[in-house]
């Protein structure tokens, strides 16, 4: 049985808006994450991923607040920690966090050096810049950067190289999870690939043990994780293997997800794509039942009386619908 | 627009700074409909009266009835004010350096009694240690100015007869007589005193805070739309129209603004500059930083997929401008337009200053009041009310419409909320 | 094919921004011709210069060298009214909703510009209502909701099916879509180009999309075109450059784009 390292317990955040109306953009949302895996979280925008990113390092500030629920990294209880601890013994040391626009972090005024020695002093108040030289030379050997990079000011790197720079950065402790909000969405598919293969090579080589990767490309998502999680409304509504969820998905929510994916391979020029209709539910008023029996075309009455459960078909695989799997999957094939 | 403005007067800066505005012009035109006299109107002989009610003498005295109020502090605040603490401070430092008393003898709010001692011991001829010629004159005038204040007859009015010229009794003022003010025909309140030429300084300040502003907003609005148009035209046209337009923005940049201002003032002459002139020729000299920033801003949005939009909806050039550019940066611009107010207001003061504001014959202005109080020395007489007020106006001006605009700013440019 | 189904082509159309040491050639001597009712797909990452193509093409810029024909004839649109002409011809949908529209135009005062275009401004307003009514309709929004509203009161998904909204009022020949489903979800981009291939059946217009995106161009497209540093590298019918690409950067490209039923080869960066 392997170890878990990132354990999330029913949580719940939510964000107050200047008129006082709270959104639960995050509502007991639970997940795993074992050593060596890595999980994926997919949805639509707005749906809470980006939230629960920012959820899971227990580091809250306005207009986000923490209502609920438990964060347990490598067997440490991290809810209700005070920020300023969680800044400096949990941010970086135990956990990572890179939000898609983590290059624009870079100081335009300052090498990069100097933006590493600022990370690890943070922490390690001690450390001499020489010892700081040293090691980022040697991280940044082990995950395949120039080390020239280090001596160059932000400007005359490229963003792929900028967004890898600040990822080799981010772990320079060796966070034992690297939480990841669409590290590659703002670049060049070549671009994209560089930096997916750092990430992956971080957990081959051992430099963090778990990884959480938040994209709304389910192409990419099904290539980097070993299991992905779909969010719906701030709920989990599927989650399974990459594998189970792509071609085997049980709810209709995330069928037609995986119904609109676009790949350039043979065979799938002009197919017809899973189109939703509407929009997903305000949560400032989310609807009491499913939340998307709106926008589900096998929606009942029942659907929307009383809210629905995740139910657990068998170890890590789950769905949030109260139609049964085996009706679900008749309801798929006579479609075909 | 409802709601912009609703936001707008969220913001607390912007209620400050909107409020003493509005106080200050509604001042300016409420003031003259109740005291309708005119602001260079000379009405004091002699210069910087001090600030308060001035009462004719004379009506005082004819006025028809007099009452006898019983007062009994009159007497001794009489006294007071003729017979001051440093006064009575003096006598005592006489005294006891003649000997004539120990220190701590003597009770100093004792006047009669001090008085008597007075008159019976002083003698000019007696010197104390230290004491110079100016302290024995000082003496001799004290004493001199003493006699009759414990007096409690009254005074008596006297006229010269008609035909032999004598003067003749015709009453007696008792010193427990009054008059009530309001039958009083002539009294003038004077809130702020009277400047150098005797002119009340209140209805005078007034009147140029009115002009004042008016100049702020003539030459705010003649630097705004200079600066919008060529900004504008520069900015969306581009190509050789822009390098013009940025060459001449570019000299007016080097060359500062206010020596610019200096000169061409000057080369006008006194005799034509009005106010309106003057107001003109700071808006000519103060459209440059304008011009630049609406270019720049221009600049960012001509390629703008909502403007890329409106040309392929067959829109013209001068539609595009007015409903897809300046829309967007109309914030900015009324930004400008009351900082511009603002400087111009400051501009003016600074010229008037100098000697090259408005011809000072027609109506008073922040600056010239500056000017006239400057070249007559009242900051070194310590005649404050000639100066600070205006200083004041000045500063309330400016500071409650940077207040405006730091408000506007913050709701106009969402990354600055809190 | 005889040259009279080309609706578009272009003889070393060229681009090149600033001058001296600071010259950026965009477009760099292209040559294309698109057939009418085809539809077409132009694929380059970011700096390819397919964004500049795109505007030359719509003749929001001014061509540096080259020419570009329109059904067979030059193209000449030097003066306001000869690009009010050819605007009734070639439209486009941008990338970005949220920055497509002016912010302080209602709806229905975008929808109204359309009918003016077209020539109908003096038509009775019910009559002008009835077409708006049936533009929405087409893309599923309902107009009588929509008429005192502005458009960033919308979400991005009905902020793109207004503009082909827009589309369907001015019926143009060409269509040029600039990256337009990057910016909206996988589910809405269904409906997005479900409709824009509706919306091509209706008025028989010719698509062509510009795009980062190879499946997209893939899934869509008859004819692709491949962009690199300004020139085009690969083109030919979908099948041909996507399965069987014959240049490497066009196989760089599909190799770098995360797939579904082929192993993502992350060894070769």
């Amino acid at each position: 049985m392997a170890k878990t390292v990132l354990e999330v317990r029913e949580l719940t955040t939510r964000y107050i808006t200047r008129f006082r109306e709270s959104i639960y953009a995050v509502d007991h949302v639970s997940l795993k994450v074992d050593e060596g895996r890595s999980l994926g979280i997919a949805g639509e925008s707005g749906c809470g991923k980006s939230t629960l990113a920012l959820s899971l390092m227990g580091y809250y500030f306005p207009p986000l607040y923490y209502t609920s629920g438990q964060i347990i990294v490598d067997e440490r209880n991290i809810t209700g920690m005070d920020p300023d601890d969680v800044r400096k013994t949990i941010l970086g040391n135990e956990v990572s966090y890179i939000p898609q626009a983590a290059m624009n972090a870079l100081n335009p005024t300052r090498r990069v050096i100097n933006f590493i020695e600022d990370v690890i002093q943070a922490h390690r108040p001690e450390t001499t810049k020489r010892e700081i030289y040293d090691m980022a030379r040697e991280r940044f050997e082990l995950l395949g950067l120039p080390p020239e990079v280090l001596e160059k000011f932000p400007v005359e790197l490229s963003g792929g190289m900028k967004q890898r720079t600040v990822i080799a950065t981010s772990v320079i402790l060796s966070p034992k999870v690297l939480v990841a909000d669409e590290p590659s969405s703002a670049l060049d598919v070549t671009s994209q690939k560089m930096v997916i293969k750092m990430v992956m090579d971080l957990m081959e080589k051992g430099i963090i043990k778990a990884l959480v990767f938040i994209t709304h490309e389910l192409p990419l998502l099904y290539n980097v994780t070993d299991d992905i999680m779909v969010m719906y409304a701030g709920q989990v509504v599927e989650r399974g293997t990459a594998q189970e969820t792509v071609f085997d998905p049980i709810h209709p929510y995330t069928r037609a997800l995986m119904g609109s994916i676009i790949v350039p391979e043979a065979g799938l020029r002009g197919v017809k794509l899973a189109a939703i209709p509407g929009t997903p539910p305000n949560l400032k008023r989310p609807p009491s039942g499913c939340r998307f029996a709106e926008r589900c075309k096998y929606a009942m009455p029942e659907c929307r009386a009383a809210s629905v459960d995740l139910h657990e078909t068998k170890a890590g695989r789950a769905y949030r619908c109260i139609i049964p799997e085996e009706d679900l999957r008749r309801l798929y094939k006579n479609e075909q | 627009m409802k709601q912009m403005l609703g936001q707008i007067f969220r913001s607390g800066r912007f209620r400050l700074g909107f409020g003493i505005f509005a106080a200050i012009v509604l001042t300016v035109l409420i003031y003259p409909l109740v005291i309708n006299d005119p602001p260079l109107e000379i009405v004091s002989r002699g210069t910087f009266l001090a600030p308060g009610i001035y009462v004719s003498v004379y009506d005082s005295v004819t006025a028809s009835t007099r009452y006898t109020l019983i007062i009994d502090e009159a007497a001794a605040r009489r006294i007071g004010s003729r017979l001051t603490a440093d006064d009575r401070a003096a006598m005592q430092e006489w005294l006891v350096g003649t000997e004539i008393v120990e220190e701590g003898e003597l009770n100093l709010d004792d006047t009669a009694a001090l008085l008597e001692l007075w008159h019976s011991s002083f003698d000019p001829a007696v010197r104390i240690p230290g004491m110079t010629n100016a302290d024995r004159n000082y003496y001799i005038r004290l004493t001199a100015s003493l006699d009759g204040l414990l007096a409690t007859e009254g005074a008596i009015v006297a006229a010269p007869n008609a035909t032999t010229g004598e003067l003749e009794e015709q009453g007696v003022i008792e010193q427990t007589d009054y008059v009530n003010l309001s039958e009083v025909p002539n009294f003038r309140v004077l809130p702020l005193g009277t400047d150098n030429f005797g002119r009340d300084v209140l209805t005078e300040l007034v009147s140029a805070t009115g002009v004042s502003l008016i100049i702020g907003l003539v030459a705010g609005i003649v630097a705004t739309t200079i600066g919008l148009i060529l900004g504008l035209v520069s900015g969306y046209v581009g190509g050789v129209v822009d390098d013009i337009i940025v060459f001449i923005t570019n000299l007016f940049t080097v060359i500062p603004s206010f020596v610019l201002l200096i000169l061409i003032s000057f080369s006008i002459g006194q005799e034509q500059r009005g106010a309106f002139t003057v107001a003109v020729v700071i808006g000519l000299t103060s459209w440059v930083w304008t011009a630049r920033a609406v270019r720049a801003q221009v600049i960012s949005l001509r390629n703008r997929d909502h403007v890329s939009l409106s040309k392929l909806s067959g829109h013209s050039i001068a539609y595009i401008l007015a409903m897809d550019i300046l829309p967007y940066i109309a914030s900015y611009v009324v930004m400008a337009l009351i900082l511009q107010i603002s400087s111009g207001i400051l501009a003016e003061a600074g010229l008037s200053i100098l000697g090259l504001g408005p011809r000072t014959t027609e109506v008073p202005t922040l600056g010239l009041m500056m000017n006239w109080a400057l070249i007559y020395q009242a900051h070194i007489f310590g005649k404050w009310w000639a100066y600070f007020p205006v200083i004041l106006v000045i500063a309330l001006i400016s500071f409650s419409l940077n207040l405006m605009n730091t408000g506007l700013d913050r709701v106009f440019n969402p990354t600055l909320r809190e | 094919m005889n040259s009279d189904s080309i609706i578009l082509s272009g003889k070393g159309v060229t681009k090149v921004f600033g001058f001296g040491s600071r010259k950026t050639v965009a477009v760099d001597h292209v040559d294309f011709s698109f057939r009418q009712g085809e539809v077409i797909s132009i694929v380059g990452e970011s700096g390819s210069g397919k964004t500049t193509l795109a505007k030359l093409l719509l003749g929001l810029e001014s061509l540096t060298e080259g020419t570009i024909y329109f059904e067979g004839q030059q193209r000449d649109i030097r003066s306001h009214r000869q690009k009010r002409e050819y605007w009734k011809n070639i439209q486009a949908i941008f990338q970005d909703p949220f920055s497509a529209y002016n912010m302080f135009r209602r709806i229905d005062a975008v929808l109204l510009d359309c009918i003016q275009m077209r020539g109908g401004g003096r038509l009775p307003y019910e009559q002008k209502v009835a077409m708006m009514r049936e533009a929405c309709s087409f893309v599923n929004l309902k107009f009588d909701e929509l008429t005192n509203k502005y458009p960033f009161e919308l979400s991005g998904g009905q902020q793109q099916r207004l503009m082909i909204a827009r589309v369907f009022l001015l019926k143009p020949k060409i269509l040029l879509a600039d990256e337009p489903t990057s910016m909206i979800d996988a589910c809405s981009r269904a409906t997005i180009l479900d409709m824009l291939m509706a919306l091509r059946a209706e008025i028989g217009m010719t698509p062509i999309f510009i795009t980062h995106d190879i499946g997209l161009a893939y899934y869509v497209s008859d004819t692709v075109y491949i962009m690199e540093h300004g020139r085009f590298v690969e083109s030919g019918s979908a099948d041909e450059v996507i399965l069987r690409p014959k240049e490497p950067y066009t196989r760089r490209l599909l190799n770098d784009v995360p797939k579904l039923h082929e192993e993502w080869d992350l060894s070769t960066v």
